[in-house]
């Protein structure tokens, strides 16, 4: 997979080393061991092939190909309807590749039923068997590979106390709030200890408040069992949170694949700049690449647009300059000259409040609006900037990004 | 989960085979779901389907007098290699010349009609009603609309024997109250046929028009009135069109098995009361002229082809929404 | 949702359930008249109970019907949960638009075609296999089941549609083989809409008399017939003993199942107590 450049400020690794089966306390490993997916001694744990997948007419997942590594929280991120939960059906055996392979630790899994595969999945529903109770419903895996009835007992509460829903255990589903139901259905996944968990919309069902307590707890949960994770979801907040790294996906494609930052600060497609958070894009044409600086002409905002780039562009070639909101800085229009390059002058249509910062829509010539978020750093009653101020917006060379598909 | 944890190296080459195996299966979709569909469609198949196909078949012999009472389809003399096919459209001629067959068809389409109407117009503000009770009540006005159901229909229709006869009940009643001098004639005509009906297929009508009033938001009714529409405008603009599914699904419930009635115009019906369900099976028992029979039968079908069609639609809608 | 009656609702509700009720009340009422003619009471009596259970011609069809009833109720549990199955849980198949037909159409069908025609396929494959043997218990069960059939595949697809159907796929991702999450899984929750279609199937067959009538033979009257070719003649207090013995039995079975839904509720809120003062709150 060729990636953009990695930035050296990268967050806090949160792979983890193998460990299956190794209960007790967990490793966590601190650099400078290198993650996984940049040593290219490492082999993937899942891999999927030149996957397709079609219902009729209708290509869902479009000759896909991505390689996970073990004790990774791995992401499927895009819209409903982008292919991820036919992909994750795939992963788990519900849905058969109309071509393309899949392989688990090195076996390939293409044709194997969803009983027999060393996989578990977390429903978005959740799926908890309404008839059983919470312990039976924790058992039923268990059950299934004829394990002893006293080591059932004590996996089960294992799992019951890592969830803490051990008082619970009598209890049938819907004796449960949504959030222990979520639990439930963690721990009657887990408790196989398959090779990799599924969670469709983990967090789907949840309300917001809960969601991000959940969040964290899905991921110390995952720290403490080892297992891999592949967790779709729709919502790039959560994405952005929980993953090691993750895969935006657009109509049964891949857009980009790397971790959270890479796919944020450089995003390699306009599909994906523009679904991760927001940004501003002005199109244009490439007037000089300089030592490591590309310089655009934008067609609708009068300005020269400067950025240091390791993209590769050519004289006289159409781009995308794009730039995101918090990295603009705005300030009153003291009718002072402006710089030469990434300054713009432009008037205040919209204020949004939002506490900790501002965001700003500010009018920047014929039809160019252009967003900047400001955080509130002094507290005051009246805003520096409202509307119809006029304003100049500013920014430096390493804040914007180049980009050509 | 021993297969499947099982290193790639070590797999043996019996393990593989059976994993090819069942790739095989998997592939052909040999599994219990073929099974499944396979025993419910084959006894449909033979005792559903077969049979209108042999009925088809017989409404083109003739009647004799041997057994079985009719001329076979295929003639096989000896020394022939193909049989050939010996059909009779003079029972479908004999239906269009006796004016008693395409009355009696006529008749029961006007009473089923009339029936499913006056059906309609009794259950909706039942079912109404029922689905705006409280929900405790309403569980119990429901088991009480289907309670009828689980008792015997022939005990039921003859119980208006009692009511609706010259000493009967009602009659009874009336003269005792000096409402009337002479015994009303209630019995064995129209009217009984139809109080038959109605009563007998009234939970038909009342439940899928509840199962549709249910769903139904109050608040749509409210935005109506909140838009200045009088409660019997909100009414007729906003209920009547949502539940018109339950209207149409009930009134196929009621007017397709009362278009071949049997039991309620034999017993409360007059001799003058000509319904096809009664012709067909005075055809098959008293005159024992089976052809002409399967010939009713026939026709009878093609007559129900449109309503049972559009109620096979309704059922498969409901069922998408359901999905 | 609750929303306030209109008096002319009320009225119709009123006049609706008395409709439905009248009837059954009155023969209920004339069973225990002494007299047989409906205008003239004649005293409390249970003369007619005595004539009915001495009635041998209604007692043996009664036991036929039952027997008819129970293995009808059967089949149509075995088939009819299967139909209901595939048309709820496997999409689209091969056939599919055909077979719904197939399943819809005994409810709707009248019953003189449906007995005219299974009669008429009888006659011609015992002419062409000897296939059954006369008719009798044999063809009547065949026939009961093949349309209390379409009653269970209705009420068991609509539980099933209604079902999250990932529960299913939950178990196999368990490692359950799809043998095993029927039993374990579908089976236990569609319990109740099986039991509810044997139920049903078993009182259509003890109900139906048009189709046992086309499809029986000499020797096999069930007590419908019987009670038909009685009522024919007129009022006749035997039936409407008859008759309030059946409504008495539904009564009570109606009675008992909810005094069993009851004490099941009781058993659910208990468990939660408990579970609450266990979790200490």
């Amino acid at each position: 997979m060729d990636r953009t450049p990695t930035p050296s400020e990268d967050r806090t690794s949160r792979t983890r080393t193998p460990q299956v089966g190794a209960r007790g306390a967990p490793v966590r490993p601190r650099d400078p061991a290198p993650e996984p997916w940049e040593d290219p001694n490492a082999q993937p744990y899942v891999r999927i092939e030149g996957v397709t997948k079609r219902f009729g007419e209708f290509t869902a997942v479009d000759n896909t190909e991505l390689s996970i590594y073990q004790g990774e929280l791995f992401c499927l991120l895009g819209a409903s309807g982008c292919g991820k939960t036919t992909l994750l059906r795939m992963l788990a055996g519900f849905e058969r590749p109309t071509s393309g392979r899949i392989l688990i630790d090195g076996q390939d899994v293409t044709d194997q039923a969803p009983y027999a595969r060393p996989v578990n999945m977390m429903f978005q529903s959740y799926a908890l068997f309404p008839h059983m109770s919470v312990e039976q419903n924790v058992a039923y895996g268990l059950k299934q590979d004829r394990v002893g009835k006293d080591e059932i007992r004590r996996r089960v509460h294992q799992l019951l106390d890592l969830v803490q829903l051990d008082p619970w255990a009598k209890r049938k589903p819907h004796q449960l709030s949504g959030g222990q139901r979520q639990r439930v259905a963690l721990a009657r996944a887990l408790v196989k200890r398959p090779k990799l968990l599924l969670l469709d919309e983990p967090l789907a069902a949840l309300d917001k408040k809960l969601r991000e307590q959940t969040q964290f707890e899905l991921m110390n949960i995952q720290d403490e069992v080892g297992v891999t994770f592949v967790v779709v979801t729709h919502d790039q907040e959560e994405a952005m949170t929980l993953s090691t790294r993750m895969a935006v996906m657009d109509r049964g494609r891949v857009q980009q694949v790397g971790t959270p930052t890479e796919v944020y600060e450089f995003p390699r497609t306009r599909f994906t700049a523009d679904f991760i958070g927001s940004i501003n894009m002005f199109e244009g044409t490439v007037q000089e690449v300089h030592d490591g600086r590309v310089r655009v002409a934008a067609d609708r905002v009068p300005c020269g647009l400067e950025v240091d780039s390791a993209v590769r562009v050519r004289d006289g070639q159409r781009v995308w300059f794009s730039v995101r909101p918090e990295k603009l800085r705005v300030r009153p229009d003291d009718g002072g000259e402006l710089a030469a390059t990434n300054a713009l002058r432009g008037t205040v249509r919209d204020v949004a409040y939002m506490g900790d910062t501002s965001i700003f829509r500010i009018d920047c010539g014929p039809g160019e609006l252009v967003e900047a978020l400001q955080p509130n750093v002094f507290r005051s009653r009246k805003r520096e900037i409202d509307w119809d101020d006029p304003v100049i917006v500013e920014w430096s060379t390493e804040a914007g990004l180049v980009l050509t598909e | 989960m021993t297969e499947a944890t099982a290193k790639p190296g070590d797999a043996t080459a019996l393990a593989r085979l059976r994993t090819a195996a069942r790739a095989l299966a998997r592939r052909l979709s040999v599994d219990g779901r073929t099974g499944v569909i396979a025993l419910p469609y084959a006894w449909l198949f033979v005792f559903f389907f077969v049979p209108f196909v042999i009925v088809a078949k017989i409404s083109l012999a003739q009647m004799v007098l041997q057994r079985p009472p009719y001329t076979a389809f295929l003639l096989w003399p000896d020394g022939q290699t193909w049989p050939t096919i010996q059909v009779f459209w003079s029972n479908y001629a004999w239906l269009l010349q006796d004016p008693l067959y395409w009355i009696a068809y006529l008749n029961s389409l006007k009473i089923a009609l009339v029936s499913t109407v006056l059906c309609l117009l009794v259950g909706y503000p039942i079912a109404y009603g029922i689905a705006r009770t409280p929900a405790t009540v309403r569980t119990l006005l429901l088991l009480m609309v289907i309670l009828p159901f689980w008792t015997s229909f022939l005990l039921r229709v003859y119980a208006w024997i009692g009511i609706l006869k010259q000493k009967g009940l009602i009659n009874a009643a009336l003269m005792s109250l000096g409402i009337i001098d002479q015994p009303l004639d209630m019995l064995h005509n129209d009217f009984s046929v139809y109080v038959g009906i109605v009563y007998s297929y009234l939970p038909f009508m009342i439940l899928p028009l509840y199962a549709t009033l249910e769903k139904l938001d109050v608040s749509l009714l409210e935005a109506a009135e909140d838009l200045g529409a009088r409660p019997i405008r909100a009414f007729f603009t906003v209920t009547v069109p949502l539940s018109l599914p339950g209207i149409l699904a009930g009134s196929m419930l009621v007017f397709i098995p009362a278009v071949g009635e049997f039991v309620i115009p034999s017993l409360l019906g007059g001799p003058d009361t000509l319904m096809i369900g009664k012709i067909l099976w005075n055809e098959f028992f008293s005159n024992r002229d089976w052809p002409v029979a399967s010939a009713v039968t026939i026709v009878l079908i093609l007559v129900l082809v449109i309503p049972i069609v559009i109620l096979q639609r309704q059922q498969v809608k409901a069922q998408e929404a359901l999905e | 949702m609750t929303r306030r009656l209109s008096p002319f609702v009320i009225t119709m509700m009123v006049f609706g359930f008395a409709f439905l009720y009248g009837p059954i009340v009155s023969l209920i009422v004339y069973s225990f008249n002494e007299s047989k003619l409906v205008t003239v009471w004649g005293g409390f009596s249970t003369k007619w109970y005595g004539e009915l259970v001495r009635n041998e011609q209604i007692l043996e069809a009664a036991f036929l019907s039952l027997k008819i009833a129970l293995m009808t109720g059967a089949i149509a549990v075995v088939f009819g949960t299967l139909a209901g199955m595939a048309l709820a849980r496997y999409g689209s198949f091969r056939g599919r638009t055909f077979f719904t037909s197939l399943v819809t159409g005994p409810l709707v069908m009248p019953d003189v075609i449906i007995g005219i025609s299974l009669l008429l396929m009888f006659v011609s494959t015992q002419q062409w296999f000897g296939w059954p043997q006369g008719r009798g218990v044999d063809t009547i069960t065949i026939a009961h089941a093949t349309f209390c059939m379409a009653y269970v595949t209705v009420i068991v697809q609509s539980r099933m549609s209604a079902l999250d159907g990932s529960i299913e796929e939950a178990a196999l991702d368990l490692g359950a083989r799809p043998a095993k999450v029927f039993f374990t899984v579908t089976l236990p929750i569609i319990a109740p809409a099986c039991i509810a279609g044997f139920l049903l199937s078993f009182t259509l067959s003890l109900d139906d008399l048009v189709i046992a009538s086309f499809v029986s033979g000499p020797g096999s009257s069930t007590l419908p017939m019987v009670v038909f070719s009685k009522v024919r003649l007129g009022v006749s207090p035997q039936i409407n003993a008859l008759a309030t013995i059946i409504v008495g039995i539904v009564t009570i079975a109606v009675i008992l199942a909810g005094i069993l839904m009851h004490r099941q509720e009781k058993r659910r809120q208990a468990d939660i107590q408990q579970a609450l003062q266990q979790a200490g709150y």
